[in-house]
């Protein structure tokens, strides 16, 4: 196995994209990837795509030709993966295996998502793809209402409050309002979520990541030739993935996600690093509850904590540990496909000290947490500057 | 012996007070529910219909019969709010009581009695041997056109008679039918709401049959009013089936424990059916009923029962039919009108 | 929009509450499973009818509906914990949200779960009420 690096990466600006469609959001990014990298097109041997439901959102399956043509990479190999909401990690992780087992050299990883070609109601039925459609959509359940029920659930055995989740929002979209790719530059009070309408309760609509259009892209190289490209190569020093039951049901408990818990476990093996060792995590807040599950499920607080640790702000920005600088999902904005890759540019960012407005003063090593569906897929990576 | 084995009741939890129907067209509320002794009706859910209805009181006969589903023979469906047009509510609730698939199955149509028809089929089934129980069930989500007096009266409910010979709660001793070609209350398959007669429901139709019905049962079986002590008649209002009773020369006490039209309105198929389970949760062995149905267009099928001993023992097993009655909870007519799918835009 | 084959594979289970055990390490499953997870080939998987009784183990109150439940809400959504083990996901039917608390007793009634349009099939199943 050698040893992976990331030596470009590029996003769209994420948020409503009437102007522009699939094709020419995947292929910007996929640009400023490349350019970020300093490498020719005619260097890329593969490229890995991941998307959650193309099909239903934009009627078009088959994407990654549609993006190795769009791009002119043709005749390269284009892979499509698709893990729900962890789409774009799990395509991360597939480049980050060819180049590691030294199938391919130069390889660029995209992830996106078109969503708001169609109605709020199909995009909802869409997502609900990520679950269990014959057990928990047919009932009437959505996406909000499963993470709803890990809520109330958490609510019940932790006595963790609305308020408390009400926190995560708000610090995210602090943290939004400073990143000039990120759907929302606003920030909002605590008023402002506890007030906002109730989507599935408890969860209001401020507790909820919004409905976006974006793509993001990273190049990966064997680290021996990063610099050739870049002089900040970001080495990929753990990537793990781990499965559950599709259906939120089917677990034992409602209040951490196994799959989560199990690929970091093997995350923080492969970089023989501990939670406390993490200096900034990008973490999937599709749901306020979800971050508060993420950094307990992590180790960055005890079970039941999440709450509390949001409360008193150990997770905001240049506190114990900076969770979610992009602005995470709700701030950021959170289309799916491509959420995984945007989460590693973020913290390729923040380990390179690009990060602006939102810099974290001490950065070393980073960590992303990419969820599918309620916890049926968890991808954890985990980046450290190359030098 | 042909009898009743085991009963069953649903009536769903929703209810929208005739005053409030009234509010809506400007009507004298106090008024209507004098002139059809009608104060409240029971509405289903957005996810009830006659399928989800039949397959809840049919549950509910299973558990109390003591049978096993398997051991049904045939299932008959009387209504004329089958959620199909083409394609059996039968099947739906013959699955669902997990009775298939070694029987037989059918929807039945005639407005309000198709029910009792349904019990009629089963104990000729059973009686010849064909089945061993028979499972007869009557459930309507009843239409009223919006403003109509059929409004303040149309709402929905089942009940469910599983027939057979062993250990029946209750013996069906005779039945009698009396049947003819009168047009009082009708609905074509693309309208929405049915139409009716007005006055000419009355003396023509329901009371002619309703008598004639009963009378000819009580004559077949050599009886007089004297020897029942509770009498059930299709109830589409409490006017009607009290009238009806004083015309025959019986004590309207016999009637009040069957009456339930004035609690849940007409469940039109499941009327007469739901007013014997009533009458059954209260009667003790030895007792007869009288129970005369009627369908518009038109007929009447009559039954003299007589409770059994088994009725006791079976008793720990059943639901009352007014636990459903009173567990109930008011709509407004918005909400009324939004339960029942009256816009059309819906 | 749902076919009738999808539906009509699945009305053993959404009727009448028909899952799988496994007799080897005696865990009931539901909906039913091909492969016991904890046994796997050792395992011996039966049919299993559940009583449908249970409590409830989390819940929700759906305001925004997916495609096809709009007229429905709101309505109460839950994770039902059957008495025999298993859990599953329901819509919780003639109730409020103040009336639904945590633990307690439901039991199972039949009812529409979606239909296909004004044209199309009309799929029934499970939904849990409040046991009174």
């Amino acid at each position: 196995m050698r040893k992976v690096a990331i030596v470009g990466v590029g996003l769209t600006k994420f948020g409503e994209s009437w102007h522009r469609g699939f094709r020419e959001m995947i292929t910007e990014a996929g640009i400023r990837a490349l350019a970020d990298a300093n490498m020719p097109g005619s260097d890329i041997d593969a490229l890995y795509g991941g998307t959650m439901a193309a099909g239903r959102l934009i009627g078009q399956e088959h994407i990654t030709a549609l993006i190795a043509d769009s791009m002119g990479l043709n005749p390269i190999p284009a892979t499509r993966v698709e893990a729900a909401c962890a789409s774009g990690s799990v395509a991360m992780r597939a480049g980050y295996m060819a180049v590691a087992s030294g199938i391919h050299d130069q390889v660029v990883v995209g992830g996106v998502e078109k969503m708001t070609d169609v109605s709020t109601g199909e995009v909802t039925s869409a997502l609900g793809g990520a679950g269990d459609q014959e057990w928990e959509l047919f009932m009437g359940a959505t996406f909000p209402s499963l993470y709803a029920l890990m809520a109330r659930r958490h609510m019940h055995d932790y006595g963790t409050t609305e308020e408390q989740m009400a926190h995560a929002a708000v610090k995210n979209h602090y943290n939004a309002a400073r990143n000039k790719y990120a759907q929302y530059q606003k920030e909002i009070t605590l008023d402002t979520v506890m007030k906002s309408k109730v989507i599935s309760s408890p969860l209001k609509m401020f507790d909820c990541s919004p409905i976006t259009d974006g793509a993001a892209a990273a190049v990966l190289v064997p680290l021996e030739k990063a610099r050739k490209y870049t002089d900040t190569p970001i080495e990929i020093v753990a990537s793990a993935q781990a499965s559950d039951t599709l259906s939120l049901h089917s677990r034992e408990s409602l209040t951490r996600l196994n799959a989560a818990i199990e690929a970091s476990k093997k995350a923080y093996g492969q970089a023989k690093l501990k939670p406390s060792d993490i200096d900034v995590a990008e973490v999937h807040d599709c749901f306020t509850i979800a971050e508060l599950i993420a950094i307990e499920d992590l180790g960055f607080c005890k079970k039941g904590e999440g709450g509390k640790m949001t409360e008193q702000g150990e997770t905001a920005l240049n506190s114990k540990i900076s969770v979610n600088t992009s602005g995470g999902l709700k701030g950021c904005g959170h289309p799916v496909g491509a959420t995984g890759v945007k989460q590693i540019a973020e913290i390729v960012w923040q380990l390179r000290g690009e990060a602006e407005k939102r810099q974290v003063k001490k950065a070393d090593i980073g960590l992303t947490h990419n969820v599918g569906g309620s916890g049926a897929t968890c991808v954890v990576h985990i980046l450290k500057r190359g030098d | 012996m042909i009898g009743i084995v085991g009963y069953g009741a649903y009536v769903p939890h929703y209810r929208i007070k005739a005053e409030e129907i009234a509010r809506t067209w400007g009507e004298d509320g106090w008024r209507i529910i004098k002139g059809l002794g009608v104060q409240e009706k029971s509405v289903p859910d957005l996810d009830e219909d006659t399928a989800t209805m039949a397959v809840e009181s049919a549950r509910n006969a299973v558990v109390h019969a003591g049978i096993k589903g398997k051991s049904i023979g045939a299932v008959f469906v009387g209504s004329e709010s089958h959620p199909y047009a083409v394609k059996p509510t039968a099947t739906i609730v013959a699955e669902a009581v997990g009775a298939t698939p070694h029987l037989t199955a059918a929807d039945f149509e005639f407005a309000c009695k198709a029910g009792t028809t349904a019990i009629q089929c089963c104990m000729g089934m059973v009686s010849s041997g064909m089945v061993e129980y028979g499972l007869a069930i009557g459930a309507d989500t009843a239409q009223g056109r919006p403003g109509d007096a059929l409004e303040y009266t149309a709402s929905a409910g089942a009940g469910s008679f599983i027939i057979g010979k062993k250990n029946a709660v209750a013996e069906i001793l005779g039945t009698y039918s009396y049947t003819t070609d009168t047009p009082d209350f009708w609905r074509r398959p693309s309208a929405d709401f049915p139409s009716h007669g007005g006055r000419f429901t009355g003396e023509p139709a329901y009371f002619k049959h309703v008598v004639n019905a009963s009378k000819g049962l009580m004559e077949k079986m050599k009886i007089g009013p004297e020897d029942v002590d509770y009498v059930v008649f299709h109830q589409p209002n409490a006017k009607f089936p009290r009238h009806a009773a004083k015309i025959l020369g019986i004590d309207s006490k016999k009637l009040e424990p069957g009456l339930l039209t004035p609690l849940i309105g007409n469940t039109y198929s499941g009327a007469s059916m739901l007013g014997l389970a009533a009458v059954l949760d209260v009667a003790k062995p030895g007792q007869h009923v009288l129970v005369t149905s009627f369908g518009s267009g038109a007929g009447s099928d009559s039954f003299l029962i007589k409770i059994k001993d088994e009725i006791e023992e079976k008793r720990s097993r059943l639901v009352p039919v007014m636990n459903y009655v009173n567990n109930k909870e008011y709509l407004d007519y918005a909400l009324y009108v939004k339960h029942r799918k009256k816009l059309k835009s819906l | 929009m749902l076919g009738s084959p999808s539906s009509w594979r699945r009305i053993p289970e959404r009727y009448g509450l028909i899952g799988s055990r496994c007799e080897t390490c005696k865990t009931n499953y539901f909906p039913s499973r091909q492969i016991c997870p904890v046994c796997r080939r050792r395992g011996k998987i039966v049919e299993k009818a559940y009583t449908g009784k249970g409590k409830i183990y989390s819940f929700t109150k759906v305001n925004v509906p997916p495609a096809g439940f709009e007229i429905e809400a709101p309505y109460m959504l839950a994770i039902i914990e059957l008495d025999e083990g298993p859990k599953l996901t329901a819509q919780v039917v003639d109730c409020e949200e103040r009336d639904v608390k945590i633990g307690l007793p439901v039991r199972m009634v039949f009812r529409k779960i979606q239909e296909s349009g004004r044209e199309g099939l009309i799929h029934y199943g499970f939904k849990f009420a409040l046991s009174k």
